[in-house]
């Protein structure tokens, strides 16, 4: 799981263009949104993008975001027990 | 304020060059920290609404700052409207087997974008309007800024021409008062 951890927060930085932030920046259980990496509603599309791009898992309700992009936790946990590929 | 070849000049003056063989997301990069922008959104930008977002900073920091509203009005134009990144986003939904389209990259599907990526950071809620000309229309363009300050619908007017098309480009702006 950890391992997991790091290449989302890896795959995040570098997707989302997040010039000023290393992995080791991103707590696990801090909120990727709002007043944690300050992410907004097109980054939140672009993580779907790469859930169903890297990973297989096709997330249709953008709404289920707010639980699965939580925290890095959330999203490791969402991952390791919805990947196809 | 003029930028082309890796170089940024501010009433005439060359205020940051970098080596004419550097590619322009690296030469506006170092132009971004050398300038002190200091703008998180800057890096999810496309080519050319950083263009359009550097030059406009460098004119307009000291005179936005510290308000929370400003008057000024943006007047830009080019020829190659944002066919950049329309390029880009085509490429990646040209193939249906490796289909995902990138909603960061759509967003900038318009050249008008980088007007409100200038007003957002500055606090501009005023007059906007992108043209797209074969050639920058001076008297036109000088014409439509005078019109805006002198029917007080702006009490200074960003203007100029923002061009960005497969790594080619040039941005010259000025201001109206």
């Amino acid at each position: 799981m950890e391992l997991l951890k790091e290449e989302l927060k890896n795959k995040i930085i570098e997707v989302l263009n997040l010039e000023e932030v290393v992995p080791g920046d991103i707590a696990d259980d801090a909120p990727l949104f709002g007043e944690g990496l300050g992410l907004d509603s097109i980054d939140a599309l672009e993580l779907i993008v790469l859930l169903d791009k890297d990973y297989g898992i096709k997330v249709t309700d953008p709404k289920d975001g707010k639980v699965i992009f939580k925290s890095i936790n959330a999203l490791a946990s969402f991952v390791a027990e919805n990947k196809t590929k | 304020m003029i930028i082309e070849n890796n170089a940024v000049f501010f009433n005439d003056l060359l205020i940051f060059r970098d080596e004419p063989s550097v590619e322009f997301t690296d030469f506006i990069k170092k132009a971004y920290k050398f300038l002190k922008i200091e703008y998180p959104k800057f890096f999810k930008m496309d080519n050319l609404s950083k263009l359009a977002f550097t030059g406009a900073d460098i004119i307009l920091r000291d005179i936005t700052r510290d308000k929370e509203e400003n008057n000024v009005a943006l007047v830009l134009a080019n020829r190659s409207s944002s066919a950049d990144t329309d390029i880009k986003y085509q490429k990646s939904i040209e193939n249906k087997s490796d289909y995902y389209p990138s909603p960061a990259v759509f967003v900038y599907t318009l050249p008008n974008i980088c007007l409100g990526e200038i007003s957002i950071k500055h606090k501009l809620y005023s007059e906007n309007t992108f043209f797209i000309f074969d050639r920058y229309n001076e008297d036109y363009m000088a014409n439509y800024s005078a019109y805006l300050i002198q029917s007080g619908k702006a009490e200074k007017v960003l203007c100029g021409w923002v061009e960005f098309l497969k790594g080619n480009y040039r941005l010259a702006f000025y201001l109206y008062i």
